[in-house]
């Protein structure tokens, strides 16, 4: 789209304070490039002519935010996504796990909830499932709720299989699922052990401690602020000698916690070997 | 072109058969280019390292590839990395976006030309190689409505002519180069 931009950086930041001041969201500390293709994308769908149009309509209309904020964000996800990191976690970090009596893993901005459907199956071929207990979290009550619901479209199935076998899986993916039509549903079972819920990593707290914490591909969407203060809230909720993982592209390097935490064989997951504050 | 214009990022888009293009310019590009130079190729996802070591070793600048928030220096090459769409969040800083693919590529080039555009207006100055899609077009479109410069692969030279030939089609650009130019128009595009 060529379009000329519908809304001028210095409209964004005065829509960003207005949300900020009259909703519970704050997204002024967002990575401004992303932001702005989204903006002009939802002023394109809901054809907003103005950004006056679309910030009259925010400020008025409580019910919009929620569209808005399903618009503003970016949920596209895969199951088994970058393989050789699942792969890491099958063979060596999970099984880690496995001497704790009880695991909890939390994975943060987990969208429609394919990773935590895929984790879900690492645990239960390597039989840490019964004593796991996933957190997948997201801002976005939306994404939520098809997540929890475990049905994904069959399209995407079939480089999800492959991904699954690169990752180390030695079934057919499809003995997790049923498939219906243009969709699939996965084995309830799957989702036993995981809680879906939702937690704002720019506002909400700690609200319990891991031994795993997966957050890919959401701080992209932050700048480098916000971003160390999403790190001191994993660095919070994370056990002495837990595991931090992070998406293909994303790092803890040059930020706050890089001297507390060491890399894992290459891949982007971090222990945390140091817990002084 | 006006005279006050200096170029501020140099943009290489290509898809099918620009490597070879890019092993030819790469090497004679002069070391202290005033401006970093980024690279957006379709591949596919997965072996990515391999690309940026193959460019490496045939080139006279650093290539790296980018990562989220890497502040971008002049007389480095950053490639774009395979399934993220690349942006500039401000003049120094590059993002990464995992947003819908577009034109079926992620990264887009279309994404990443219109998103230096709106950051470097009228000092962008990209270059179109050979290929296939059509992604490309309307980032150039957009980097000319901001005044910036235009320079696209001899359609007579790409391994695949498709999408040099329909940018000559819809608008006007600044020079039509063969591969074995190129590092010699870029080096005097040089501020220093
Ligand atoms: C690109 S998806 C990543 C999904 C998945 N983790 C993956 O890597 O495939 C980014 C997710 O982050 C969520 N997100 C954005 N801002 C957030 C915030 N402040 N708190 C929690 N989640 C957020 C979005 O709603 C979206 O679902």
């Amino acid at each position: 789209m060529i379009e000329p931009d519908i809304i001028k950086d210095a409209e964004i930041e005065v829509l960003l304070k207005d949300i900020a001041d009259v909703y519970d969201y704050d997204f002024t500390q967002y990575s401004k490039a992303s932001l702005k293709r989204r903006l002009n994308r939802i002023c394109i769908i809901d054809k907003f002519t103005s950004f006056a149009e679309l910030r009259y309509r925010l400020i008025n209309d409580a019910s919009y935010l929620q569209r808005f904020i399903e618009e503003i964000t970016v949920n596209v996800t895969e199951m088994f996504r970058d393989p050789l990191f699942y792969k890491a976690l099958r063979t060596d970090i999970l099984p880690s796990l496995g001497t704790y009596p009880f695991i909890r893993i939390w994975i943060a901005g987990c969208s429609t909830g394919e990773e935590a459907y895929s984790i879900a199956i690492l645990l239960k071929e390597i039989g840490l499932y019964n004593q796991a207990l996933i957190y997948a979290t997201d801002i976005n009550p939306g994404v939520l709720e098809k997540a929890a619901k475990g049905i994904f479209a069959a399209g995407p199935m079939r480089q999800y299989a492959e991904n699954y076998i690169l990752s180390g899986g030695s079934k057919d993916l499809s003995v997790y699922y049923i498939s219906q039509y243009d969709h699939v549903r996965f084995h309830s079972d799957l989702k036993s052990k995981i809680i879906f819920s939702t937690h704002n990593l720019v506002s909400d707290a700690s609200f319990n401690e891991f031994q795993l914490i997966l957050c890919r591909n959401v701080l992209i969407y932050f700048d480098k602020d916000l971003q160390n203060r999403v790190f001191k809230l994993f660095d919070d909720s994370l056990q002495p000698l837990g595991y931090l993982a992070l998406g293909a592209k994303e790092t803890i390097r040059f930020s706050h916690l890089e001297h507390k935490y060491r890399q894992w064989n290459g891949e982007k997951i971090w222990k945390k070997i140091s817990w002084e504050s | 072109m006006a005279a006050n214009k200096q170029t501020e990022i140099l943009l290489i888009g290509g898809s099918a058969g620009s490597i070879s293009v890019l092993l030819k310019m790469l090497p004679d590009l002069r070391r202290d280019l005033s401006f970093p130079v980024v690279i957006v190729l379709h591949r596919k996802a997965g072996n990515e390292s391999g690309l940026e070591l193959l460019l490496n070793t045939h080139s006279n600048l650093p290539i790296m590839e980018a990562y989220d928030k890497i502040n971008i220096r002049p007389g480095t090459v950053y490639l774009a990395p395979a399934d993220y769409h690349l942006l500039f969040e401000d003049k120094e800083q590059i993002g990464l976006d995992f947003s819908e693919k577009v034109n079926y590529s992620r990264p887009s080039i279309d994404v990443a030309f219109q998103s230096a555009a709106r950051v470097f207006k009228a000092n962008t100055a990209a270059l179109l190689l050979s290929g296939a899609n059509n992604d490309g077009l309307k980032g150039m479109e957009c980097i000319a409505q901001y005044g910036g410069m235009l320079l696209l692969q001899d359609p007579a030279t790409a391994e695949v002519a498709f999408m040099p030939k329909q940018v000559l089609f819809r608008m006007n650009v600044q020079q039509i180069l063969q591969p074995e130019n190129m590092a010699r128009f870029m080096n005097q595009l040089n501020g220093n």
